[in-house]
């Protein structure tokens, strides 16, 4: 099976952020990761290509130099190959999408097509399916558990309140990993010495003749959100605790 | 100090961050309450590699350096000091020498199994009457025909019996020759007439269990000396010019678990109506364990990589041992005082970094030994 995984590096999730000149994360010092939801899906198409003989893992990821860590990471955990489309320009989701549906092209026909159902940066959860829109391939996301045979993925996906909806999709699909899926792998050092022979396949979205990468959503601005208030302990015998709760939330929170 | 890094070290590091996170951190207080050796823990490392980090691929090592070597351990180590202690042992002392002295036959005998975690290796050198002075010891190993006769107690090896252990067991061949009549061997539990004696109960590192051995004509085939007859005890401080810098990482390691303990403390808790991080008394005490831990880090960092550059190391090595072994005892005793009464409880973990801060000043070679070291070093 040609298998892809689409991976994005993210900061860490325990790194402290602070927004530099109103529209930018500030990066010095911060440690990047694989977006959490990518390593299910990284997982996921290791288990597969382990299943399926002959099978071969290609990791995609679209960003600056530095993303390159990311691929290690997945070369490292047991992906076979990694292709990095280079760029340093912020590009909206329709041109990430754009950019790696031709490098997936760009390896040839694939069979499956893997990413986590968002990246845990800007959380927009959109990628699988603008992917799929791009590849015009059948597409699920927030998918929990997943079966590969004869031509068909099986997935199950969750929706609202908890409910599983199980869907059949032809091959090649385009799959949005979950928590649940299965539990990431570490890489191990072997796979570490490894990852550090393969050579990662470098392209600019021009090179790849990615039409436009103009955004089509524009980033205003950015903020950290407001500290909250701390809590109130409202101290007393019951009842009056709760009488003055109530008047808090009427006159106060108006709430009520 | 990423930027002193290679994107390997970097990933090792993380690896061993991750996974002591998610399968050390969790178990580590209450194993070592119960003093119960890590087979588990021991197991997946082996399955990751950790077991044989520095050892060459072709063995099943990870053929990684003595700086990435150096981080994960200090991952692992802020997880569980034990840890550290065997893992070190095993690869540096036990798998090291080995590597470094072994005939092929030895190495493709021991390596490949050390290095996935199936045999734990242990070093045992110390004995009752020999300790700083090693060279004292009184173990005897005969000659008779295609094998060595052996006798004698060890004290202190760092062994569970529960292992499949291999030992680098060090005896006297020619007791006339003293330090030149010391030959090393290599020893496994297919050889009858070696068992283990007391076990100690120790103020920390208790999951890391601590050995009498005792030897009753215990019979080795003389394919298992090690190296050379009489190049024992030569052997024995090469490898612990490397033990060192694994004894410096743990350290280390307890230092760093101990200053992020009390720097997190101090952000949280509260006296006179504000946190106890605003006031300069404990400031101070932050910077100063803080400053400690890093020139602690570059002392071990540079023996590291000076090993990797294939230099001399033995007072570089002794240098970040008797400095990162003297501030985990520093970093541990402020992280108390400045947890205040709570870290004198078991309900945080500082009062284990106190505990297992102290041996670091002591094994391979305690802080007088190690001064000893450097001086001679230093005026030649
Ligand atoms: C938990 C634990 C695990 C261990 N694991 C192992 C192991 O796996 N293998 C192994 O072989 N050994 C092991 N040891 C032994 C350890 O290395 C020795 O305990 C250590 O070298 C000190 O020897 P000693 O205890 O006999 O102390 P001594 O040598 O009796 O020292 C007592 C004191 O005298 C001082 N002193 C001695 N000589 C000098 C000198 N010339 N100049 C200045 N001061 C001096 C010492 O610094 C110390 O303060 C272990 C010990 C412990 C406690």
């Amino acid at each position: 099976m040609n298998i892809f995984v689409c991976i994005k590096q993210v900061p860490d999730t325990e790194a402290s952020l602070s927004v530099e000149g109103g529209r930018k994360v500030r990066e010095s010092g911060l440690k990047w990761v694989i977006s959490p939801y990518d390593e299910y899906a990284l997982e996921a198409a290791i288990q597969l290509k382990e299943k399926t003989a002959g099978s071969t893992v290609t990791a995609i990821t679209v960003g600056p130099a530095r993303a390159d860590g990311v691929l290690r990471t997945a070369l490292a955990m047991g992906a076979t190959a990694a292709v990095h489309v280079e760029t340093d320009s912020e590009l909206d989701h329709h041109a990430i999408a754009a950019c790696l549906a031709a490098a997936v092209r760009s390896c040839g026909e694939p069979d499956i097509i893997l990413a986590g159902k968002q990246a845990i940066d800007v959380d927009a959860g959109v990628l699988p399916l603008f992917l799929a829109q791009v590849m015009d391939l059948p597409a699920a996301s927030g998918v929990i558990a997943m079966e590969v045979t004869d031509g068909l993925a099986k997935v199950e996906r969750e929706i609202e309140g908890g409910a599983r909806e199980r869907i059949e999709m032809a091959l090649p699909c385009v799959i949005g990993a979950t928590k649940g899926l299965n539990t990431p792998r570490y890489p191990s050092l072997m796979g570490i010495m490894k990852a550090k022979k393969v050579e990662v396949k470098k392209f600019t979205p021009a090179e790849l003749n990615v039409e436009s990468l103009e955004p089509a959503l524009l980033l205003e601005s950015l903020s950290v959100p407001e500290e909250k208030a701390p809590g109130r302990v409202i101290e007393g015998e019951p009842a009056d605790a709760v009488r003055e709760l109530v008047r808090l939330l009427r006159d106060e929170a108006k709430v009520l | 100090m990423d930027y002193l890094l290679t994107d390997e070290q970097k990933m090792l590091r993380d690896m061993a961050a991750k996974f002591t996170a998610n399968e050390i951190t969790p178990v580590a207080a209450e194993m070592e309450k119960a003093g119960r050796f890590p087979h588990d823990i021991l197991k997946k490392a082996g399955e990751l590699g950790l077991m044989g980090i520095t050892l060459p691929e072709e063995y099943g090592g990870g053929g990684m350096d003595s700086v990435g070597y150096m981080l994960a351990m200090e991952e692992i180590g802020k997880g569980l000091a034990s840890l550290v202690l065997i893992m070190s042992t095993h690869i540096s002392l036990a798998a090291g020498s080995i590597h470094k002295f072994g005939t092929d036959e030895q190495k493709q005998k021991y390596l490949p199994d050390l290095c996935s975690g199936k045999k734990v290796g242990s070093f045992s050198l110390t004995e009752a009457g020999a300790g700083s002075d090693a060279a004292g010891l009184k173990t005897r190993a005969e000659r008779r025909g295609d094998t060595y006769l052996i006798n004698g107690t060890k004290q202190f090896c760092t062994l569970d019996p529960d292992c499949d252990n291999v030992i680098i067991l060090f005896a006297l061949t020619e007791p006339e020759l003293k330090t030149k009549g010391i030959s090393a061997f290599i020893i496994d539990k297919s050889m009858p007439g070696w068992r283990v004696g007391k076990k100690e109960h120790k103020l920390g590192i208790r999951t890391a269990t601590t050995s009498e051995l005792i030897f009753e004509d215990c019979e080795v085939p003389a394919a298992n000396l090690l190296g050379e007859e009489n190049q024992g005890f030569k052997y024995a401080m090469i490898a612990l010019d490397s033990g060192r810098i694994g004894i410096a990482t743990q350290a280390l390691a307890v230092a760093k678990a101990s200053i992020e303990a009390a720097t997190e403390y101090a952000k949280n808790r509260e006296q006179f109506g504000k946190p106890i991080a605003a006031l300069q008394a404990i400031q101070w005490m932050i910077a100063d364990m803080n400053t400690e831990y890093d020139a602690s880090w570059l002392l071990t960092y540079r023996a590291a990589l000076m090993k990797d550059q294939g230099l001399r190391f033995s007072r570089e090595a002794a240098m970040a041992k008797l400095k990162a072994s003297e501030t985990a005892s520093f970093c541990a005793d402020a992280a108390i005082q400045i947890h205040g009464g709570y870290g004198y409880t078991e309900d945080f973990p500082v009062e284990r970094y106190y505990r297992d801060a102290r041996i670091t000043r002591i094994y391979e070679g305690t802080s007088e030994i190690q001064r000893l070291v450097i001086a001679l070093n230093s005026m030649k």
